[in-house]
């Protein structure tokens, strides 16, 4: 309980001094997880629209497969882009390891799946309602995607920030594919495990607060937003 | 009543334009569901110009007979039968001006519904029109002025920057009729469109349908209101039991009503 | 309405100064054009801070950039296999030895040693507190049964764990033998939890931060000493590898500035490693 109390002024110290490492290490960490975010919803708010509207064989088992992969363990997802990076790997002579791009390619693996289902999902219910109306004016199938989506938007958010959420707290993959090196690699989820194997709990745990803090202020800013357009019925 | 009618002398008069999509005949349509029959063998022709009412009790198939009028469900059997196809071009030597059939957009449908509840996209409603404009393939330049047209015509203009879906009913369908007439479609369908709304808002939608109509537009409407009926219909076709049991212009179907099932409607009793 | 506008373009200017930041902000010219070598080494040694105090004294000196990559033994040396690091930096001769036996290191070096310790709680439970013999220890903690934990992942520590026991003649095994199959860290994180012995590496044990109220029970056994090696990664099996800039490393490393900056780094007053980078070879 002593490591909860002092977990709270390390936090604290931290974020008044504007610990210069500190610093650096979140802004890393908000740079490798918001482009991650941005990719999988780029790549999940049409594929999961597709997905809703379209009717094809082996739809069903994409479905499944997407569904499937939102559990997929962090970790093995960084093992398994490892494989591909490292330089006995097909992608090797990119000489992406140990970069945060690979860091980035590895969380919007786990953020994609988790985006294209809900935007699956919301996108279906929306269709359901308003199939009728835009087939009557000629717009059926896959051409309805873009207006099903901007239409959707406020609902989307949500899927964006479970994507968010994901890769915010995941250290198994940046861990592998990043390498958690000093001022290149060192993220927040993976600057706390290593305090952690240090014994210096205290530290670890304020960064937790840290992270969690940004957390709540992302996610507050967005609901906000979501919020205000509830009342005015655009949800 | 299902006899072919002439339209020389229409098109002399410059109602009707060449190459329009009217008549439309159905040829003992029917619609089954799981190997139950809700249309059957409807034989019909829609003309050009007049205000046709649909009548009848609930189940007889109204509803059905306009979605496929508008494509939304195909016969199961049976043929319609258009006077041109709708993807096809349409010429515009010697048209009468301000015919609405003459400014009709190629490439969207020529036919248009406005349902019982309206189904508004969460934008604003200025952005709903837009948005149907841009769908329906409103030449871009043309897009502006159409807006302010059709706000007008609703008399949405006040309204125009709020969601859609705030509005009251009869704003909300106010809205998604102008909206069903921003293509200048040849026909427009309407299923039950005042339902639900009270006498101001049904008289707002009743002014939308007549002016429509004295623009060239085709109306056909279904309605349970025998006095919004009596407003609108030139001829009816009462339907009961997925068939069409009678079709006559209104102020004889009214008046003498010849099927037992018109009459008996007419006079408040249920059908069954 | 205008509050729905308002709020929104404060959003938005918001999401875009913080976009701006977190993608062209300070920090984001970690120097492309700097060189720099990639270090395959273990978690233990990074723990210990040694790279901290030893690497910008290199890189001011070299201006050559040193990324560390600190896994498990066993992956550091699976790591340089694949290639993707210039230098192996581990404590474990025999795999070392291997290593450039099968073509995949260039040559391997003594850099440094530290000791082991065998840490145990205050109230030492098998008696063996202030022992320098670590087989008797050893013995008497297997005999009273005592807790003992054990990282359990082949990494070098751990494989001189086992080589102890079998110095002392004990196959552990019984609920009273934990194996963590994890990091240093880690493993004395749980042990101390525990209420159990655990051998660790003396570097990582000053600087660790959860001690709790356990103290080094067994040290000074000659059989404790942890020899470190420094292997270049062979370009031959991997073109990439930076080959000048590595060997400008390691050559530093060994040379008696290095040794000295080694023998330099205390903590608590105390030196953790300790350079015999003299013996020409393995």
């Amino acid at each position: 309980m002593q490591e909860l109390q002092s977990a709270f002024w390390e936090a604290g110290r931290l974020l008044l001094t504007f610990d210069s490492d500190l610093t650096e290490i979140v802004l890393l960490s908000l740079r490798v997880t918001l482009t991650a975010v941005f990719l999988g919803c780029l790549i999940g708010f049409p594929f999961g629209a597709f997905l809703a509207v379209a009717r094809f064989p082996g739809r069903s088992l994409i479905v499944l497969v997407v569904n499937a992969f939102m559990g997929l363990p962090p970790v093995v997802a960084g093992l398994f882009l490892y494989l591909f990076l490292s330089r006995s790997g097909p992608l090797g002579p990119l000489g992406l390891l140990y970069t945060p791009a690979a860091m980035i390619i590895a969380q919007t693996i786990l953020v994609t799946p988790i985006v294209t289902a809900m935007t699956r999902q919301v996108i279906e219910d929306l269709y359901q309602e308003y199939d009728e109306q835009f087939r009557s004016m000629g717009l059926s199938g896959a051409r309805a995607v873009p207006s099903l989506l901007w239409d959707a938007r406020y609902s989307l958010i949500t899927g964006a920030l479970a994507g968010f959420g994901r890769a915010a707290a995941e250290v198994g993959a940046v861990l592998i594919v990043g390498g958690n090196i000093n001022h290149v690699t060192r993220v927040m989820t993976t600057t706390i495990a290593l305090e952690t194997s240090r014994g210096n709990l205290s530290l670890a745990l304020g960064l937790g607060f840290v992270l969690i803090t940004l957390s709540l202020l992302i996610n507050a800013a967005v609901m906000s937003l979501r919020g205000s357009a509830k009342r005015l019925a655009y949800v | 009543m299902s006899a072919e009618r002439d339209f020389t002398g229409l098109e002399a008069a410059g109602r009707v334009a060449p190459g329009a999509l009217l008549p439309v005949t159905l040829a003992d349509v029917c619609f089954a569901v799981n190997g139950t029959d809700l249309l059957r063998g409807l034989s019909l022709t829609i003309a050009p110009g007049s205000r046709t009412v649909i009548m009848g009790p609930n189940g007889a198939g109204k509803s059905l007979l306009l979605r496929i009028l508008q494509g939304l469900i195909q016969p199961t059997r049976g043929q319609l039968t258009w006077r041109r196809a709708w993807g096809e071009a349409r010429g515009t030597e010697g048209d009468t001006a301000g015919s609405a059939t003459d400014k009709h957009t190629s490439g969207a449908p020529p036919v248009s519904i406005v349902l019982q509840r309206p189904v508004l996209l969460r934008r604003s409603v200025a952005a709903n029109l837009t948005h149907a404009l841009r769908v329906l393939r409103v030449p871009r330049r043309d897009r502006a002025a159409r807006l302010e047209e059709l706000l007008t015509l609703g008399n949405l203009q006040d309204r125009r920057g709020q969601p859609a879906r705030s509005l009251s009913g009869g704003e909300q369908q106010r809205l998604a009729t102008v909206r069903a007439l921003a293509g200048n479609p040849e026909m427009l369908l309407l299923d039950e469109p005042t339902a639900s709304l009270d006498p101001q808002a049904t008289q707002a939608i009743e002014a939308l349908i007549q002016r429509s109509h004295g623009q060239g537009t085709k109306i056909v409407m279904v309605t349970h209101d025998l006095g919004q009926a009596r407003r609108i219909a030139d001829e009816v076709v009462f339907m009961a039991n997925g068939r069409i049991v009678e079709t006559a212009p209104a102020e004889i179907f009214f008046s003498q009503p010849q099927s037992n099932e018109a009459r008996a409607y007419l006079s408040g009793h249920l059908v069954i | 309405m205008k509050n729905l506008i308002t709020r929104r373009l404060v959003l938005a200017t918001a999401f875009a100064g913080a976009a701006l930041l977190t993608f062209a902000g300070p920090g984001q010219a970690v120097a492309a054009d700097k060189p720099f070598i990639t270090v395959q080494s273990t978690t233990s040694t990074l723990n210990s801070g040694l790279y901290d105090y030893l690497l910008p004294i290199f890189e001011k000196e070299a201006g050559i950039e040193v990324r560390v990559v600190a896994v498990g033994t066993g992956q550091a040396i699976k790591n340089a296999r694949n290639g993707d690091g210039d230098v192996l930096l581990v404590h474990a001769k025999s795999a070392e030895e291997k290593f450039v036996a099968d073509g995949f290191g260039v040559k391997r070096s003594d850099l440094m040693y530290n000791d082991f310790v065998i840490v145990g709680p205050a109230n030492d439970p098998a008696g063996v507190a202030g022992m320098n013999d670590v087989k008797g220890a050893l013995s008497k903690i297997a005999s009273s049964e005592a807790p003992f934990a054990s990282r359990g992942d082949d990494s070098g520590t751990h494989k001189k764990e086992r080589s102890l026991w079998k110095a002392a003649g004990i196959e552990p095994s019984g609920g009273w033998y934990r194996e963590t199959g994890s990091g240093m860290g880690a493993t004395l994180n749980t042990g101390i939890g525990m209420g159990a012995y655990v051998m660790t590496d003396r570097a990582t044990w000053i600087k660790f931060g959860n001690k709790g109220d356990y103290q080094i029970a067994i040290e000074g056994d000659a059989a404790m000493f942890n020899q470190y090696g420094i292997i270049a990664v062979n370009p031959a099996k991997h073109p990439h590898v930076k080959v000048k800039e590595s060997q400008t490393f390691i050559d530093w490393m060994l040379s008696p500035a290095g040794q000295k900056a080694i023998a330099a780094y205390q903590v608590d007053g105390k030196q953790l490693f300790f350079p015999n980078a003299d013996k020409a070879g393995s």
